[in-house]
């Protein structure tokens, strides 16, 4: 308790206190995307033979690619913490906006390659797919959930992201009060985390 | 409303905004638990009022008041808002965000601006639920569960119900995880862990439950709107799906939820007995751990909702025998609540009147889950009235009359007033009785096979069901005239003073009504909750 100050609500802050809320924040979506895990599990051990042919669908070079982008502006996100604390706020917002670059890169990606299965007719409920297997409309069905989510995680980070970016800008965050970054980057590094899983249980099964 | 050297009360001063907005817009954690108190009623007797029609329905074999599609939009909104609205934000979010930082010796929650947002998100998801009544193709009609395969085939307005359920678990993630980190960082010097009132164990239990549950309910809603919209086939058959892993996904969300609607309801009733028996708790530590322990036991026993559904032998039972062991730490708790009452100078006010109730009623809603977790007789009465009595017994019995015990304990300290005590133990009496009479005998219905969720039932029923209606009219009584007691001593009860029921925990030690920062000085605590000679 040494470290918090109870002068007033105003102008009280615990630093310890915020990361510990937003660690809880981060089991909570951990949890939340471990029930799709769990789908996945089970549909998997069902039809494991169909999910691995399936999997041979999908471009192991544009998940690649995008597991490649996503790590990069995980070390950008990292870097760009590191230079705020150290008091150099124009490289921080380089970096910052560095990532949200990279972020952006990686939802044009996955919109390129979801638009191409979308052309080919490969989407839920598309005739194309419902005469197929039931293990192969699941793994579509998977992949498109999964990956629709977590792309929309990827987006509500650079939309966070946006906001450090000003907040840094107008110095509401500075290197003696940098905990809101260091939150974001949390999340970001998170959203990388379910991608890094993502990628092997979809693109590297076959 | 004290003298001129104190520092104003929390209603006195609100922060930039004037009028409605100081209090739409406040961070304080009193003016939010009392919008939350404001809210969750309203939603109750929204929610009341669906049940008491319900009873209507029923009252004779037959078509009475409504039609069969009727009726089960009225018990699909009675349950979703009586669950979602009123039972599971309940006690932490109203009681407990205005005692649980003035009791551990803080002047506000971790973070009182997140604290704010939750109450907004409830609100949005309970409109929303509202809405959902209104608009779209008629209400939803699949029950509170959303059960697939239906909740995704019928043309009623299940997306945006589901979507309000939704919103109202984020919101409660959102006090979980101000619960957990305000216990952690925000105690005053002194206040260790087994320091700490039992009631602040039970919010903190409680809010891990929030955390750690609610995101599978998230995800589980998220994907029948997905299967509503996109058809993607999860829990179709026909696709590959299985509905039976929506009923897991919902009930590893669900049961636990059971869990956050009773164990605040059993720190109230901890917090109440020592200060009307003038004893200090008997097993402060084994009361503490019991409540960790039900929230933890409480994680692996969804099952027992599925007995019927067709998992297999092995898992029931195994849901069986965890069913089982949530008893224990449940008994341990009634028996020291007893134990603590013993030798006691029991002064029988109405807050412990109904904590009384309350341990009556929960041992009886208790004792009837052992039935209902037992395999052999959980065939028998599965999806009957039995079910519905239970429940009931629980929730209704339960919490609700420790919500109501809560309310009139600490009705002086959030509006410095004094509520009529002679007119609260007539209401309590009205409230006792016409509870019995209602759900008591759906145990027998239930037990002689009347299922639950049918507008209609065989003439063989028509007594006890005439019984049960007649019930749920005292109920109302009962319920018209607490409220009517509470509302009308919020301006014309007598003054409270800062301690009135002699209690020994932090929030007696502040003004009644608290002042806005609460202590003006933070305390530094040196010894154990309930210390009484």
């Amino acid at each position: 308790m040494e470290e918090t100050l109870y002068k007033s609500s105003e102008t009280y802050r615990d630093y310890t206190g915020s990361k510990m809320g937003m660690w809880l924040f981060l089991f909570t979506e951990m949890l939340l995307f471990g029930g799709l895990f769990l789908l996945y599990a089970v549909y998997r051990f069902k039809h494991p033979v169909e999910f691995h042919a399936a999997a041979k669908g999908l471009d192991t070079t544009i998940g690649a690619v995008n597991t490649l982008i996503l790590l990069t502006s995980s070390l950008t996100m990292a870097l760009s913490i590191s230079a705020l604390q150290k008091g150099n706020k124009r490289l921080s917002l380089v970096l910052q906006f560095l990532t949200i670059l990279l972020g952006a890169a990686f939802l044009g990606n996955k919109y390129m390659e979801w638009g191409a299965k979308i052309h080919h007719g490969v989407y839920p409920g598309s005739e194309h797919l419902l005469i197929k297997g039931k293990g192969e409309i699941l793994f579509y069905g998977l992949y498109f959930v999964m990956t629709g989510i977590h792309g929309l995680h990827v987006l509500i980070g650079i939309g966070v992201l946006l906001f450090m970016l000003i907040f840094t800008i107008r110095g509401t965050i500075d290197f003696e009060n940098f905990v809101k970054l260091e939150n974001s980057g949390l999340y970001w590094h998170f959203v990388d985390i379910v991608w890094v899983f993502l990628f092997p249980l979809f693109y590297l099964i076959t | 409303m004290q003298g001129n050297n104190e520092p104003k009360s929390f209603y006195e001063s609100g922060g930039p905004h004037k009028g409605i907005l100081s209090w739409i817009f406040t961070t304080d954690h009193k003016r939010i638990g009392l919008l939350y108190l404001a809210s969750l009623f309203i939603f109750f007797i929204v929610g009341a009022a669906f049940g008491l029609l319900m009873r209507l329905e029923l009252i004779a074999p037959g078509k009475t008041i409504v039609t069969a599609s009727t009726y089960n939009s009225f018990f699909t909104l009675h349950g979703v808002i009586m669950i979602f609205l009123f039972i599971i934000p309940g006690i932490p979010v109203s009681l407990g965000n205005f005692f649980l930082p003035l009791q551990i010796g803080a002047r506000d929650v971790a973070f009182p601006r997140i604290n704010l947002l939750s109450w907004w998100l409830y609100m949005t998801g309970g409109i929303l639920a509202l809405m959902s009544l209104f608009t779209g193709d008629g209400p939803p009609d699949t029950g509170w569960t959303f059960y697939a395969p239906y909740s995704i085939r019928t043309g009623t307005n299940v997306s945006l119900a589901v979507f309000a359920a939704f919103i109202l678990g984020f919101s409660s993630i959102l006090t979980g995880l101000n619960f957990v980190t305000t216990v952690h960082r925000l105690r005053a010097p002194g206040m260790s862990w087994f320091r700490m009132p039992l009631f602040v164990w039970s919010l903190y239990a409680t809010a891990w439950v929030q955390v750690l549950a609610t995101p599978i309910l998230g995800i589980t809603l998220l994907l029948i709107i997905i299967e509503r919209f996109f058809g993607v086939g999860f829990f179709d058959p026909s696709k590959g799906g299985d509905p039976l892993l929506y009923q897991h996904l919902f009930w590893i969300y669900s049961h636990p939820a059971v869990y956050i609607m009773i164990v605040p309801a059993m720190g109230v009733v901890t917090e109440i007995i020592p200060v009307f028996a003038r004893r200090t708790i008997f097993g402060y530590k084994a009361i503490a751990f019991s409540s960790i322990g039900i929230a933890a036991v409480g994680f692996f026993v969804w099952g027992h909702h599925m007995f019927t559904s067709g998992i297999s032998d092995t898992s029931k039972a195994i849901f069986s025998l965890l069913t089982f062991l949530v008893a224990i730490p449940s008994g341990i708790k009634v028996f020291n609540w007893v134990a603590s009452l013993y030798k006691g100078s029991i002064k029988v006010d109405t807050p412990l009147l109904f904590v009384i109730s309350f341990v009556f009623l929960f041992c009886i809603g208790g004792l009837t889950g052992l039935i209902n977790g037992t395999l052999a007789t959980n065939i028998h009465i599965h999806g009957t009235h039995f079910i519905v009595a239970h429940f009931h017994y629980v929730m209704f019995g339960g919490t609700a009359f420790a919500f109501f015990a809560g309310l009139h304990y600490w009705f002086p300290k959030i509006f410095g007033r004094m509520y009529s005590e002679a007119r609260a133990k007539f209401a309590w009496f009205f409230l006792f009785i016409g509870f019995n009479i209602l759900y008591f005998p759906m145990f027998i219905l239930g037990w002689q096979g009347m299922p639950r969720r049918y507008y209609d039932y065989l003439p063989m029923f028509h007594e006890l069901n005439l019984i049960s209606t007649i019930g749920s009219w005292i109920l109302a009584a009962g319920l018209i005239l607490m409220f009517i007691n509470l509302v009308r001593s919020i301006k014309k009860g007598e003054r409270a003073e800062s301690n009135p029921w002699k209690g020994t925990t932090l929030e007696w030690t502040v003004p009644s009504p608290p002042p806005v920062e609460n202590f003006e000085e933070i305390p530094v605590v040196t010894q154990g909750p309930y210390k009484y000679e």
